[in-house]
């Protein structure tokens, strides 16, 4: 009885000795992480719920329904969905055109190169470009002016729908990206059992490809959709940051130069309501991406 | 033949959008001198002092992160191959978070947390809260790419191999799993390039002299030089994508090879 004891009390102990000196092998990655990520985030997280005198109180979140915040989540939301579900669209038909709509491979490569590039070509020089291209002197508004149509004032690149494609621009790469994969890794022996069972091309889509491919399109237009809502430098360089009817990234960024809502709660607030769109975001594409890699993972 | 024809057509949909603001900037920033195309705007740009010390500003801290970033995920991805591989999805997910937090609301989170700290107080403390939020940035990138460098060696072998001839943890470290996932570090250190030297919103809100700023700036004084910067901003993100895929064609053929 006695040598059981023994062991047993000794044993954990020399384990758990070892467990902790392992441990601190990942010390300075999460000291790093604490120190410039979770620790700020968590804090601006708990005092959204704290008044001006550190007091527990819900007001801060209350107060984000006054009518200027709303209408800044609710143009946002609006340009990260009109631009996930374009770009989503548009980036998915490119991206099944290069894989396994029979263009030449190297139409292929050039197309996945150059989005590797474009979808990192964001932010300012890319507000630049569509200043260029469609502002008021920009090259394509003077080639439809000369053909007899003024875009101006009709149009504004500084409007919610110019905003659109200039955020397209950065959201098509990004889909082709991820969507590229999935296409090639639909196997072909699904398109030969469907023929062979007398399947038309628009019932292999309907009953098989789609099914299979929707989580996985899905999945990456709400991670578009969370790409454009975080986004700020393009908002900022192309409507000049004023804190009225603008994306809400701009409204948080406001808040640290001055503090121009006059409650230093209420920009918590901000930030947190943001971090839980964005969360929802990021978990639902986990979701969906694990759903897909049931059938695409060969 | 119809399916041929629609490709084509999504195709030719999608190399217009993407060239045509391209090729509208390019001309664009041909035209400072009126009447004749010329480089009079890249002249301007590149003469300019500002262009410069800002580009040069981004730079030093665009190698700041890299060096930082290195030190602290290729020991962590290799502490946690060889010793923690329980603890590599809860590592994934520390360094999938930039994505949940954007950058906007990290560098909120930080000027407020650190608010009347030397962080925020000095001029060198900003910039440690710079380069911090950088390394973050980078963490995604950089530790996918050492991970995946990692498991292409035999990392077990190469640490017993090298505490047989008396190797501490140190030298491990720097003369076997650094020289080994060298290549893979480096296509994580040039997405990591690209992002630092054209980022703004957090150098812009944290007030640093960086090149993303100047480019803003430039944009209220000046017509032309805006779409000669964006072109030349273009080429470098060109340059440093193609680095990386360059590298990683290589880092492929290496892995194939002996198998």
């Amino acid at each position: 009885m006695a040598p059981l004891t023994r062991t047993e009390t000794s044993q954990p102990g020399i384990e758990r000795r070892a467990f902790s000196w392992t441990w601190l092998g990942v010390a300075p990655f999460f000291l790093f992480v604490a120190a410039f990520l979770i620790w700020p985030t968590l804090s601006i997280i708990g005092q959204s719920f704290l008044d001006q005198e550190r007091r527990l109180t819900l007001r801060n979140i209350l107060e984000l329904g006054r009518p200027f915040i709303v209408s800044s989540y609710v143009y946002s939301l609006q340009l990260s969905a009109v631009t996930a579900i374009g770009g989503g669209i548009l980036g998915g038909l490119l991206a099944y055109a290069i894989t396994i709509g029979g263009l030449p491979r190297p139409l292929r490569d050039a197309v996945l190169s150059f989005s590797g590039v474009a979808s990192n070509f964001a932010g300012v020089p890319l507000a630049f470009a569509f200043i260029a291209t469609l502002g008021q002197l920009g090259v394509v508004t003077q080639w439809l002016r000369a053909v007899g149509i003024s875009l101006y004032p009709a149009f504004s690149l500084y409007s919610f729908w110019g905003l659109s494609i200039v955020y397209i621009y950065f959201q098509i790469p990004l889909m082709v990206l991820i969507m590229a994969p999935a296409f090639e890794g639909m196997r072909r022996e699904w398109r030969e059992a469907a023929e062979s069972l007398g399947a038309t091309s628009w019932h292999y889509w309907r009953y098989v490809g789609l099914p299979i491919l929707l989580p996985s399109i899905l999945g990456t237009m709400v991670l578009l959709f969370g790409n454009a809502f975080g986004a700020h430098a393009t908002a900022f360089q192309l409507t000049g940051g004023g804190s009225q009817g603008n994306v809400v990234t701009i409204l948080i960024g406001a808040q640290i130069s001055s503090d121009a809502l006059a409650n230093p709660g209420l920009g918590n607030a901000l930030a947190l309501g943001m971090i839980v769109i964005m969360g929802v975001c990021i978990g639902l594409y986990t979701w969906l991406q694990r759903l897909s890699a049931r059938w695409l993972r060969s | 033949m119809l399916k041929r024809f629609w490709s084509w057509f999504w195709f030719i949909v999608g190399a217009t959008y993407f060239l045509v603001p391209l090729y509208a900037t390019f001309d664009f920033s041909l035209r400072a001198r009126r009447g004749e195309l010329s480089f009079a705007a890249y002249a301007n740009v590149l003469n300019d002092i500002k262009f410069v010390e800002s580009f040069w500003f981004s730079f030093q801290t665009a190698l700041a992160t890299i060096v930082i970033s290195a030190l602290v995920i290729v020991p962590t991805a290799y502490w946690v191959q060889l010793r923690l591989p329980r603890l590599r999805p809860v590592i994934e997910f520390f360094t999938l978070l930039p994505f949940v937090v954007p950058a906007v609301v990290l560098v909120f989170s930080l000027a407020r947390t650190y608010s009347r700290t030397p962080l925020t107080d000095s001029r060198e403390g900003l910039w440690v809260l710079l380069v911090g939020s950088y390394v973050i940035l980078s963490f995604p990138y950089m530790y996918r790419a050492v991970d995946t460098g990692l498991r292409a060696i035999n990392i077990h072998d190469l640490t017993e191999a090298a505490q047989s001839l008396g190797a501490g943890w140190f030298t491990i470290l720097a003369q076997v799993i650094f020289p080994n996932v060298y290549t893979a570090l480096l296509s994580g250190a040039f997405i990591t390039f690209a992002i630092v030297m054209g980022e703004f919103t957090i150098a812009a809100l944290l007030a640093q002299p960086a090149f993303g700023p100047y480019m803003n700036r430039l944009a209220s004084s000046r017509v032309y030089e805006p779409s000669a910067l964006a072109i030349i901003s273009f080429a470098l993100t060109w340059a440093a994508i193609a680095a990386i895929q360059r590298i990683g064609q290589g880092a492929q053929a290496r892995v194939a090879g002996p198998r």
